[in-house]
């Protein structure tokens, strides 16, 4: 018995260290609707500076107060951010950033190892809460005690911050409704710095008091913020109470699960929130969210199908693309090979995205099930080549068919979530089923056969596929059913009640983008001759939504473009430097602030100027499409 | 829309433009992969090693009198990374031969490049058994001691101990899995009354420690083995340290007396764990003491296992290509097979019948002195000791 208490106990101190940095990303996205990816680079600042001012002020006193400085420092940092950077693009298109702040997260992963070096630190325990206290024979460390009683006096003065200051009732009213505070006549711009710094902080002093317990290191970041983005969705995006709540029923089943199944660990926070989210599509605590009020079509430029001349620039590019065998070496054609694979997938993301307003966060699924279909088929049932490359895809297809019933009936976050949810279910399956799939080990030896051996056959077969996908993935978007799908994206209400079934139609585009990202995958294996469970994982499914956000989320061809800078220049740098992450973080960041609707987004919009201005260039049909 | 391709076009021009460095005749390049953004606290140590063998060659005359020339890229952690990495040596660099690696699943996809594109492949760090046996090709060697032979290096350890009930730690992947896997097969097989009583699988790299512990030390174990390392076994450490884990209880660790893992435990380093290591500050051999003396002259910092590593991966290739005096792959493949090489912990031999080498690793136990994790009672082990007999290696490795 004293052990299921000491076990529970043990839990809660789990929860506690989890609701901090929840909580603040929580308060951040609920006012902002940033999603915030750099929550985990503050955690992770939070604790390397701690470290260091741990080691140079002694006490008790020092100790405390290098954590609370550490903190404070961090949200400063914070604040710079938010200033500098966020205002810049809050007017951007959602999600647009995630990008800036992935940018951050990338460059402070780099910077922490020059600054902290490349060691594992360990830090001080805490004066005061070194030992353990003896409960009927079992060890409690005084450490968890402490935050056991810590987590719940945040969330109390978290709860007095919100419901008993004026500057509480501002946030609680943004959460609620940010046009209206503005309107209302609040200095928005200050209220989001603000909390900002609150959400940072939190972030920060998570971070700080795990120096007792942890190691500090440069990889902390990534380990906590995909977990804390689960523990906000599943209590219910901008609740604080339903963060703590989340982060308990979290720690807790994991510190019970391990005793029945001791793998569980690595997939139960996603079993609990794909759980949750099909029940209660807005997590524990969270409320529906009200309608948008903007038109969405307003800011937009209008998508029209390609002009003849259009049509033929592009037909002159492909053939000019398809000219490079003849004039570049073997590894030239290898990289070119690779972009052009993810452009297909970045193509099929932004089918989803951008036509569909569904934004995935699991997309690497479907791609990498489309590899493993293709290894399975190759490697177990001995198919040609050409058969793999035809039937493996369908894998994907199969697995976006059934994770996409459930996924499309939510939207907005919520859908990002479960879809991330899903993924990371099929990545555990994939690393774990190590009979079937090698576990991480992958499957090896999936050469192409010789017709497509050569680089350069390979290169054409790659080329051709995504010229093939991409004019798909336009056709299907200027069809009557690509009409029906933006129609769903710009307001579900209206396009209901004029009788498109819009489930139906989303589940649909789903399918298709699961599919042609198998496409993807399926040519990704015959690539690189092998599979791994990365073929499916998060770091993936990043990749793609960077993609699709830098080529500009507005445009039609931005995931192309998105797809070629952001791979070429993410292989140049690996190839080029260490500090490739740095680099690319600075470029992403740079990008963010001199197009902030993304690449293409913003050459078109200068075109449209351009064009609009001329008298004559301005047609009627266009307006009134704008005009909608 | 396929203006994308244009520009794939274009900067894959410029790609081939930068990369297409003029090679000269009295040059020979071995191109060298690991895990440097992804791994610092391993790669770094492992770089120094490596950059001090490329010294020392070119200082003795370099390979048959050419120069040595190792170019080096990063794999960020990822298999398919570390492909298009091989894919630049090869091909645009024409590197003689590729080595490196740190990860298994990265070593793993390397070697089934080398496999595919006939290129000779020196593995320096993955340790999954898979590289040299079940997943073994002609074209890939490995250096350091494998999942296998460091379980056994352990099991001989664990057997003289009179624990029978035992529990297990292991981070959740193939590598925690196999070592488990071949810890326990070997130990039953010499002490058929131990029973296993708990296992823990942690994620890498995301242990709740707390519960883990608890869970342990409710199935009572009278020894524990541990297979996590870095920042896990930190928070393993420290939990298991407040919560009474370890104590009466013994341990046996695998990596955990490598000063990379060790030293960050500082005064926190459990008392008399068995483990393997490298406890350079103990070593008295005239090679390992020149190397020492090199390693801190050059960079005035104490090597890592890591060092050592790297050190040895580019000394073993050159030894390797002065051998065959020609950079053709079969002819390296050749060479390689058998060759005997002097490293810092006594020569080594590159098997021909499964392309392992013979590197051993020093076990010993933990302790702890002026608040440092070290190791005492250490004994070196040589690779050649704990591998299975030839018959079963026969059975392990598919034919060429």
């Amino acid at each position: 018995m004293a052990f299921y208490f000491v076990q529970f106990l043990t839990g809660l101190a789990s929860a506690a260290s989890l609701f901090l940095v929840a909580s603040g990303l929580s308060i951040i996205f609920g006012v902002t609707r940033i999603v915030n990816f750099a929550h985990g680079a503050f955690y992770m600042l939070g604790a390397y500076v701690a470290f260091s001012l741990t080691e140079r002020l002694s006490g008790a006193f020092g100790f405390w107060g290098s954590i609370v400085v550490a903190a404070v420092v961090v949200a400063a940092i914070g604040v710079f951010v938010e200033m500098v950077l966020l205002r810049r693009i809050y007017h951007a298109p959602e999600l647009f950033q995630l990008l800036a702040t992935f940018g951050l997260t990338l460059m402070v992963e780099d910077l922490v190892v020059l600054i902290w070096g490349p060691d594992d630190l360990v830090g001080r325990r805490a004066p005061g809460f070194k030992g353990a206290v003896d409960f009927f024979g079992q060890n409690i460390p005084s450490y968890d005690l402490f935050l056991i009683a810590l987590g719940p006096i945040v969330l109390g003065a978290l709860w007095l911050l919100f419901q008993r200051t004026r500057w509480g009732i501002l946030v609680r009213a943004a959460t609620q409704d940010r046009d209206m505070v503005a309107a209302l006549g609040v200095n928005q711009k200050w209220l989001f710095t603000s909390v900002f710094a609150l959400g940072v902080f939190l972030a920060a002093l998570g971070g700080a008091l795990q120096i007792p317990r942890d190691a500090v290191h440069h990889a902390m970041d990534l380990r906590i913020i995909v977990e804390v983005f689960v523990v906000v969705v599943i209590g219910g995006l901008g609740s604080i109470l339903g963060a703590f709540v989340a982060a308990v029923l979290v720690s807790e089943l994991n510190a019970f699960g391990i005793l029945v199944f001791p793998t569980i660990s690595l997939i139960l926070v996603f079993l609990v929130m794909a759980v949750v989210l099909v029940v209660r599509p807005w997590g524990l605590f969270g409320k529906k969210e009200a309608p948008a009020r903007r038109t969405p079509g307003l800011t937009v430029i209008p998508w029209r199908p390609l002009s003849s001349v259009e049509r033929l620039a592009s037909l002159a590019a492909l053939a000019f693309a398809a000219m490079l065998p003849f004039v570049s070496g073997n590894y030239a054609l290898n990289v070119g090979a690779e972009i052009a694979i993810f452009v297909i997938f970045a193509a099929s993301l932004h089918f989803l995205m951008a036509v569909g307003g569904l934004a995935s966060f699991g997309h690497a699924a479907y791609f990498g099930l489309g590899a493993y279909g293709v290894a399975f088929l190759a490697k177990i049932a001995g198919l040609p080549m050409i058969v793999c490359l035809l039937l493996g895809p369908l894998l994907g297809a199969a697995g976006a068919a059934v994770f996409g019933a459930f996924a499309v009936q939510l939207s907005g976050v919520y859908f990002a979530m479960l879809t991330l949810a899903f993924a990371q279910i099929v990545w555990s399956i994939a690393f774990q089923w190590v009979a079937v799939t090698g576990g991480d080990n992958g499957i090896l030896g999936l050469w192409p056969e010789k017709w497509a051996a050569s680089p350069s056959h390979f290169y054409w077969l790659a080329l051709g596929v995504s010229a093939v996908v991409v004019s798909a993935l336009r056709l299907i978007t200027f069809s009557p059913f690509g009409y029906a799908l933006r129609a769903m994206r710009d307001s579900p209400l209206r396009s209901e009640s004029i009788g498109i079934n819009g489930k139906r139609i989303q589940w649909t585009a789903f399918i298709i983008a699961g599919t042609t990202a198998g496409i993807g995958g399926a040519l990704f294996a015959y690539l690189k001759g092998s599979v791994f469970p990365d073929n499916m994982g998060i770091s993936l499914s990043v990749d793609a939504l960077v993609m699709v956000l830098l080529g500009g989320v507005e445009t039609v061809p931005g995931a192309i473009f998105g797809a070629i800078v952001y791979k070429a220049l993410n292989i140049w740098l690996v190839s080029q430097t260490d500090l490739s992450k740095l680099v690319l973080g600075i470029f992403i960041v740079l990008i963010v602030v001199v197009f902030p609707k993304g690449i293409v987004g913003v050459v078109e919009s200068v075109m449209h100027r351009r064009r609009t201005a001329a008298p004559k260039a301005a047609p009627l049909s266009a307006k009134m499409e704008g005009a909608q | 829309m396929q203006r994308r391709t244009m520009l794939a076009a274009g900067l894959g021009l410029a790609v081939a433009g930068l990369m297409g460095t003029a090679r000269a005749e009295d040059v020979i390049k071995i191109g060298e992969i690991n895990s440097y953004s992804l791994l610092p606290a391993f790669t770094e140590p492992y770089r120094k090693g490596w950059q001090l063998a490329v010294e020392e060659v070119n200082a003795a005359g370099g390979i048959n009198g050419k120069k040595l020339v190792v170019v080096s890229k990063d794999d960020s952690g990822k298999p398919a990374d570390a492909q298009t990495a091989a894919n630049e040596l090869v091909s645009s660099e024409n590197v003689a031969m590729l080595a490196g690696t740190f990860l298994s699943n990265i070593g793993l996809a390397v070697s089934d490049f080398a496999n595919q594109k006939k290129v000779f492949f020196l593995a320096a760090e993955p340790l999954t058994d898979a590289i040299t046996w079940s997943k073994g090709n002609k074209y890939t060697f490995r250096l350091r001691p494998s999942n296998y032979m460091q379980a056994a290096m352990l099991v001989e350890e664990a057997a003289k101990l009179p624990a029978k009930r035992w529990a297990t730690i292991a981070p959740n992947y193939e590598y925690g899995q196999s070592a488990v896997a071949v810890f326990k097969k070997l130990l039953s097989e010499k002490r058929p009354d131990i029973q296993w009583v708990d296992e823990q699988w942690p994620p890498q790299g995301k242990i709740d420690a707390g519960p883990v512990v608890q869970a342990v030390a409710a199935a009572n174990p009278e020894a524990i083995l541990n297979v996590t390392f870095g920042a896990d076994l930190v928070k393993l450490v420290r939990e298991g340290n407040t919560r009474g884990l370890f104590k009466d209880r013994k341990v046996v660790s695998f990596l955990t007396g490598e000063p990379e893992y060790l030293d960050p435990l500082k005064e926190e380093t459990p008392e008399g764990w068995i483990v393997t290591g490298y406890p350079w500050y103990s070593i008295k051999t005239p090679e390992h003491d020149a190397f020492l003396k090199a390693y801190q002259t050059k960079y005035n910092d104490y090597p890592r296992l890591g060092s050592i590593v790297g050190y040895q991966t580019i000394k073993s290739a050159a030894a390797i290509l002065a051998k065959a005096g020609s950079t053709d792959t079969d002819k390296l493949i050749v060479a390689a097979e058998g060759l005997s090489v002097p490293s810092p912990f006594g020569e080594i031999t590159f098997r021909k019948i499964d392309h392992q080498s013979t590197l051993g690793a020093y076990v010993g136990k933990t302790a702890q002195k002026d608040g440092k994790g070290i190791m005492v009672d250490t004994v070196y082990r040589k690779g050649s000791d704990y591998l299975p007999g030839d018959e079963e290696v026969g059975k392990l490795r598919p034919k060429d």
